[in-house]
């Protein structure tokens, strides 16, 4: 891919996210003017308190979500998984269970750093288990995965039935924006912090993806990569599930995608990947809040819909030119 | 002895029926057991329906690993179920004959999951990783689909489809137990005069032609089979996503036979002493309601994992 | 006899195999050589019924493949895939022993056991009968694959490269079995091979397929020469008899 097409994409990215974002700005319930922002105390106070902030956790958290699908992919080698399939996000829940039961009165962080770490937790145990599957069966990881995942969604479900708590369960299982205001979010620039640290070692994650033999023929510390990935997933996944709730299917989307599209080199492909995550998951946010206007309806359930439909659509139609 | 072990499984079966249906009784004896047969029954059709479905599944997709449900077929059956609810109104599905729509939703089934399999077939012949991966994303979005169709309607409406979304063997309805149960074991039974076929399809696609099996031909007949065997349990109970997946494998793993005359059974004898010893175990033991699909979910999982580290899973 | 008639096929824009005319004679060994790609196993799976024929006619005999039940071409035509993965855990014998599926359906007579027990002793795997296909090595799986279509008892028996994975004393084993099977049960073999010296030396006639046409065809000792095969695969070949036999040499 030549370098003037690269730039031509990034440039399309940022064309097409402001695009999105001054449409998510001015489309609500209440009424709203771009151009009378400075004229009407009102209409700024409704763009600082819940449009913006509404915008802005919907493109942090596309953008993060995206990126650690891909990180995921590279360090377990499997194109199909992302943290939602493989565990990660159950085992946040695990820790946010845990922490309501036991010392309901935690603020916001430190539930946040419990979820991180059974998260981290549930993410290393996948890793353990993906390396004692036959290597000739590259099916069986995505499958070991949803079963997993479904295992720890199991018992956060038992525990969340016996407690009483499963009312508080289902606000994490739908995840959307509805309620997103200036003050609720915030935790999500850490996860866009994160990512951006990411794309610093975007390098060392693409040779990482070669597999350990080859990246420590090349001098990399294999270990230390796979460290810093599952730290920066478990870091995204956790902070969205206790921000915004459950969004399947983009880190396994997206990833997939802009990979057909320029290629597995994450230097040149990670803003790309970041950019398209935002982009949709914004693009679907709007979509829910127009369908059945004045009524909402979660962007994640919007993405479970459009996100198949691309995938499968992507799956299905490559066979055409193969 | 494999066959001793059938009949190891058909008196645990037994017994434990017997333990589910005397426990414990006192009081209004004759309206309690009438209570417990009903339950008693829909376990026994749906672990029979679950266990058949998913060794002929395995069977016709040649992996150990896949199950009608992890390829989306129930969740396909609720988007059916849903969308019915949402074209007729909440009102309108109550009013119908259980008959008509319990034929309806499971033909509407039957069309919908064979176009389906032959649109990813025709793509992906050979390639079993694609296949599986459509059919996992087909049930994700089937699960969305469905959940966008309940967000949008009525709350009334969503009343009557929100029983069908969550495995529950409590209010089990006569009617649809007596037309499901029936089909169930209809099939069940009947599916055994194809065993030896099944033997030969368990080979693959070539090998069975060569020997002179129409394999088409058998494998859509099987998925229909397979798709009437999922509806019903579905339409019962809900669905439940790891029963099949664990009953197979203890079936495969405890039979060590090719045989479908035998795995067949074992199958389904496993599936229902899971699901009748566990309701007996919560009912009964520890005072739990109606989360024994959880648990089945949970044991499931965490034993087929175990299974699959071991290597007994290839 | 097979005879090909304007057959032509392709695997979604890519033409495989160009009007192919072709007949292959009745109690003979017939091997089908050509470079990789060449269409040579798809020609074979055509014939075979694996595949459905896109335009043209085959006919085995008197039977037209795209026709005839396939219950029908089991019990004249077995096969030998040339990779066959087997989800099931099944052992060398009960492998064998499907082979009797065609006539028996799956009821086994006193009569097909003895037939797959003979199998399983004419190709060496009678000690090997209990064990696990996925316990066993390459080479051994391969032969129990040609004990089971052997076990059909067929006229006709294809094979897809059957020599892959088997050493010098069994891919010697099972080519002097097919020649024997030829010369004294009067069956008729096609098998794919890529060992020049294995057609050379034991087929009775030889089909040879470049870019889907059939380059050459005839007895061995006529179209295997150094010119020909030189052609055919694009590399110096030499051709010298040595103890009155035809040895191709190709290696430097």
């Amino acid at each position: 891919m030549s370098g003037s097409r690269i730039y031509g994409a990034y440039a399309l990215c940022i064309v097409s996210l402001t695009a999105l974002a001054l449409l998510s700005v001015s489309i609500g319930v209440a009424q709203f003017d771009l151009r009378q922002l400075f004229t009407n105390p009102a209409d700024l106070e409704l763009l600082l308190l819940s449009r913006g902030p509404r915008t802005l956790a919907a493109l942090l958290t596309g953008a993060s979500l995206a990126v650690s699908g891909v990180i995921m992919q590279l360090l377990v080698r499997n194109k199909f998984v992302e943290p939602g399939t493989t565990g990660a996000t159950e085992a946040a829940m695990i820790g946010l269970l845990v922490v309501t039961l036991l010392a309901p009165g935690w603020p916001i962080f430190a539930k946040m750093l419990a979820a991180c770490i059974t998260s981290l937790i549930g993410i290393l145990g996948f890793l353990a288990l993906s390396r004692v599957l036959p290597p000739t069966q590259p099916l069986l990881v995505p499958l070991v995965g949803l079963i997993y995942s479904g295992v720890l969604g199991a018992g956060v479900t038992f525990v969340a039935f016996q407690t009483d708590l499963l009312q508080y369960l289902g606000t994490w299982l739908n995840g959307g924006f509805s309620g997103v205001l200036a003050g609720r979010y915030e935790l999500l620039w850490i996860a866009g912090g994160v990512t951006i640290a990411a794309y610093f070692a975007a390098d060392r994650f693409t040779v990482a993806g070669l597999g350990p033999t080859t990246s420590r023929a090349l001098g990399l510390p294999y270990r230390q990569v796979m460290a810093i990935g599952v730290t920066v997933i478990a870091i995204v996944t956790s902070l969205v599930v206790v921000t915004v709730g459950l969004l399947p299917f983009i880190g396994l989307v997206v990833p997939n995608i802009v990979s057909r599209l320029m290629g597995d080199n994450l230097r040149r492909s990670l803003p790309v990947v970041a950019a398209m995550g935002a982009g949709l998951v914004l693009f679907c946010d709007i979509l829910g809040r127009v369908i059945r206007y004045p009524y909402e309806i979660p962007a994640g359930t919007v993405f479970g819909i459009l996100g198949g439909i691309i995938f499968l659509w992507l799956l299905l139609g490559r066979r055409r030119n193969a | 002895m494999p066959n001793m072990r059938i009949v190891l499984l058909a008196v645990l079966l037994v017994i434990f029926s017997a333990t589910f249906l005397i426990w414990g009784l006192s009081g209004r004896i004759w309206f309690i057991l009438e209570l417990r047969a009903v339950k008693l029954s829909a376990l026994i059709v749906v672990g029979c329906a679950v266990g058949v479905s998913t060794v002929l599944f395995q069977t016709i997709s040649g992996n150990r690993i896949l199950t009608p449900s992890i390829m989306g077929f129930d969740a396909l059956f609720i988007l059916i179920q849903t969308m019915l609810v949402f074209m007729l109104g909440g009102f309108g599905y109550t009013q119908l004959p259980q008959l008509a729509v319990f034929g309806g939703e499971i033909a509407a089934m039957v069309l919908a999951s064979l176009a389906l399999f032959t649109l990813i077939h025709r793509r992906s012949r050979h390639d079993l990783q694609m296949l599986i991966l459509v059919g996992v994303i087909f049930g994700l979005m089937f699960r969305s689909m469905a959940s966008f169709l309940q967000r949008v309607m009525d709350p009334s409406e969503f009343a009557v489809v929100q029983g069908a979304m969550f495995a529950s063997f409590g209010g089990i309805d006569r009617v649809e137990l007596l037309l499901a149960g029936t089909t169930i074991m209809l099939l069940s039974v009947g599916i055994l005069r194809w065993a030896s076929l099944c033997d030969v399809v368990a080979l693959g696609r070539g090998p069975a032609q060569s020997l002179g099996v129409n394999y088409n031909a058998v494998e859509r007949r099987l998925l229909i089979v397979i798709t009437v065997l999922v509806s019903c349990a579905t339409a019962l109970v809900g669905p439940i996503t790891f029963l099949g997946l664990l009953a197979a494998s203890l079936a495969h793993a405890l039979m060590r036979t090719h045989r479908h005359i035998l795995l067949l059974p074992a199958a389904a004898m496993i599936a229902a002493i899971i699901l009748v010893a566990g309701q007996a175990l919560f009912e009964r033991v520890l005072g739990l309601q109606s989360t024994l699909a959880v648990v089945v979910e949970f044991a499931g999982g965490v034993l087929f994992l175990i299974l699959l580290i071991q290597g007994k899973i290839r | 006899m097979i005879s090909i008639e304007a057959l032509n096929h392709a695997a979604g824009t890519t033409q495989i195999l160009h009007d192919i005319t072709l007949t292959i004679p009745r109690g003979g060994l017939t091997a089908l050589i050509g470079p990789n790609g060449a269409g040579k196993s798809t020609l074979l799976n055509l014939i075979a019924a694996q595949a459905d024929v896109q335009s043209g006619r085959i006919s085995v005999d008197d039977l037209d493949v795209a026709t005839t039940p396939r219950t029908q071409l089991a019990q004249r035509m077995a096969v030998v895939a040339q990779r066959s993965d087997i989800a099931s855990r099944l052992t060398v014998g009960d492998l064998v022993e499907f082979g009797r599926w065609p006539h028996s359906k799956g009821r086994l007579t006193p009569y097909d056991r003895a037939i797959a027990s003979h199998a399983l002793e004419v190709f060496d795997l009678t000690n090997l009968s209990h064990r696990f296909l996925d316990e066993i090595s390459g080479g051994q799986r391969q032969r129990a694959f040609v004990a089971m279509a052997y076990t059909q008892q067929t006229d006709w028996l294809m094979l897809d490269e059957p020599l892959n994975n088997l050493d010098i004393r069994h891919a010697r084993g099972l080519m002097g079995e097919l020649a024997r099977l030829v010369r004294e049960e009067n069956r008729s073999i096609v098998i794919v091979l890529h060992d020049l010296n294995h057609a050379a030396a034991w087929a009775d006639h030889v089909v040879a397929l470049d870019a889907g046409r059939v380059a050459f065809s005839g007895a061995p000792d006529q179209v295997l020469t150094a010119e020909a095969l030189s052609t055919l695969y694009n590399a110096p070949i030499q051709t010298h008899m040595i103890d009155g036999r035809k040895v191709i040499l190709h290696h430097r």
